[in-house]
């Protein structure tokens, strides 16, 4: 079984620690925030200009001048702070910013993220995306295995254009966790999901990957 | 020095219109403050379709949205040029766009972010992280400090720089409000003429000098805002639990 939209947040949710300060991306990463483990307390980042950013808002409770990155409504929190937008990114690119969750189009063994653009299909933009992985200490991308042509968006080289460059700490997908030594290049697998196995993951990855050694007795299992 | 204030401050204009008097021309550079529908000039933006000057560089994060904001610019077909970081959710910009009648140079945020704040601080060009490695990079100068490579990105300056702002002093001291601030307090840097709409304007003395947001040697014009409607593009709540 692989893991759900839910389960992979949760998943994702595992990498924060206490006292981090937080990007979350759209789609899959900010169901993160539901995800958040007992005893962790993690600070939101927003790049329009927000540290601290609270839950949406009651119906009537609602303003227009406090919104997020998605431009969802949110709340302020009694220590929440406002700022421009250089300051904002000052703070993404200058190293502050502890962890950001990502979604992604594509990754790569390497670390390579592409996430901003489908050349000839889609004009958006890339908004705060190149930024983040260029700055935040610890990137974090998540993404389904395989598209919906069934073909894998782990790969030995991204064929869209990127987002980053050996930026990419840990992919997570419905399938599996892999670190990545964006240093070095290379992918390990450091978990499964529950009924996924080996042979499988290796089926649906068009890139190697070592497995960690805490594997050995699943992957024995599982041959 | 003098302990008393005038009345009437000469930065005040009377209405959108009389605060753009002058100021607009065909082919010029204009800044734009908001992010997405938040912190947006909404009552300059229709006086600059009004007067109808074209060929325009637009410099703003976003480019409207359907009937809202920039879009309107976009509709009465005065943009030549946007330089942005997001210009999806808008089909409008997309047709200009695909049937070649719109130039489109897309940022990273923080880059363009960067690069307004650098106009305005009087420094031409910086190194960032930011795009090394992609199309963003093609082109410029990449170089290496203390082992990671950077790209060179280059300052933007405008003629005139159009902002939202919360309350105004008649110094032109500016506060803004909440996540409407984004990129307002950057571009009144980075103009030659800074256009102020806000939906306050205070008696001097009522600001706290140490929460001024923008002070007032940037903003050289102020004007009372004549459209707040503010326009919430994804309305997201959550239910109130039961008592």
């Amino acid at each position: 079984m692989a893991w759900s939209r839910d389960q992979m947040a949760s998943r994702a949710a595992q990498e924060l620690r206490n006292g981090f300060y937080v990007n979350l991306g759209i789609g899959i990463p900010t169901l993160v925030a539901n995800h958040v483990p007992p005893g962790i307390k993690v600070t939101l980042q927003s790049e329009n200009g927000m540290l601290g950013m609270g839950p949406y808002p009651y119906p009537d409770d609602v303003d227009p001048d406090l919104i997020n990155a998605g431009k969802q409504t949110i709340t302020a929190l009694p220590t929440s702070s406002f700022f421009s937008s250089a300051d904002s990114f000052a703070m993404i690119r200058g190293g502050h910013v502890d962890l950001t969750i990502l979604g992604a189009m594509e990754v790569s063994a390497g670390g390579d993220i592409a996430n901003w653009t489908i050349p000839g299909k889609m004009l958006k933009g890339m908004g705060g995306a190149m930024d983040l992985v260029a700055g935040v200490r610890r990137v974090v991308a998540v993404l389904d295995h395989v598209s919906k042509q069934g073909t894998s968006k782990v790969l030995e080289a991204c064929t869209l254009p990127l987002t980053g460059a050996g930026v990419v700490d840990l992919i997570i997908t419905d399938l599996c966790v892999f670190a990545c030594d964006k240093a070095r290049g290379g992918l390990t697998l450091l978990e499964l999901a529950p009924g996924v196995s080996l042979q499988q993951l290796r089926a649906s990855t068009r890139a190697d990957f070592a497995t960690a050694s805490t594997f050995s007795d699943r992957m024995e299992s599982d041959l | 020095m003098t302990s008393s204030q005038p009345l009437v401050s000469e930065k005040l204009y009377g209405s959108p219109a009389e605060a753009l008097a002058g100021a607009l021309f065909d082919g010029m550079v204009i800044m734009s403050g908001g992010f997405g529908l938040s912190g947006n000039p909404e009552s300059l933006i229709p006086e600059i379709k009004a007067q109808g000057v074209r060929d325009l560089t637009v410099i703003s994060n976003n480019c409207g949205a359907d009937g809202f904001g920039l879009w309107m610019l976009l509709e009465n077909r005065q943009i030549r040029k946007m330089i942005a970081s997001y210009v999806g959710d808008n089909k409008l910009f997309e047709q200009l766009y695909l049937d070649g009648e719109l130039e489109l140079e897309l940022n990273p945020q923080g880059t363009l972010a960067e690069r307004i704040r650098c106009g305005g601080a009087g420094v031409p060009a910086f190194y960032t992280p930011t795009g090394v490695g992609t199309v963003v990079a093609e082109g410029k100068p990449v170089e290496e400090f203390e082992g990671r490579r950077y790209v060179r990105e280059t300052w933007l300056r405008a003629d005139l720089a159009i902002i939202k702002a919360w309350r105004a002093d008649p110094e032109g001291n500016l506060v803004f409000r909440k996540t409407a601030r984004n990129f307002n307090p950057n571009m009144a840097t980075a103009a030659k003429l800074t256009v102020a709409e806000v939906e306050e304007i205070v008696p001097a003395g009522t600001l706290d000098p140490d929460c001024i947001h923008t002070p007032g040697i940037y903003v050289d014009r102020i004007v009372r805002s004549t459209i707040n409607e503010k326009r919430i593009e994804k309305l997201t709540v959550r239910a109130r639990e039961a008592v």
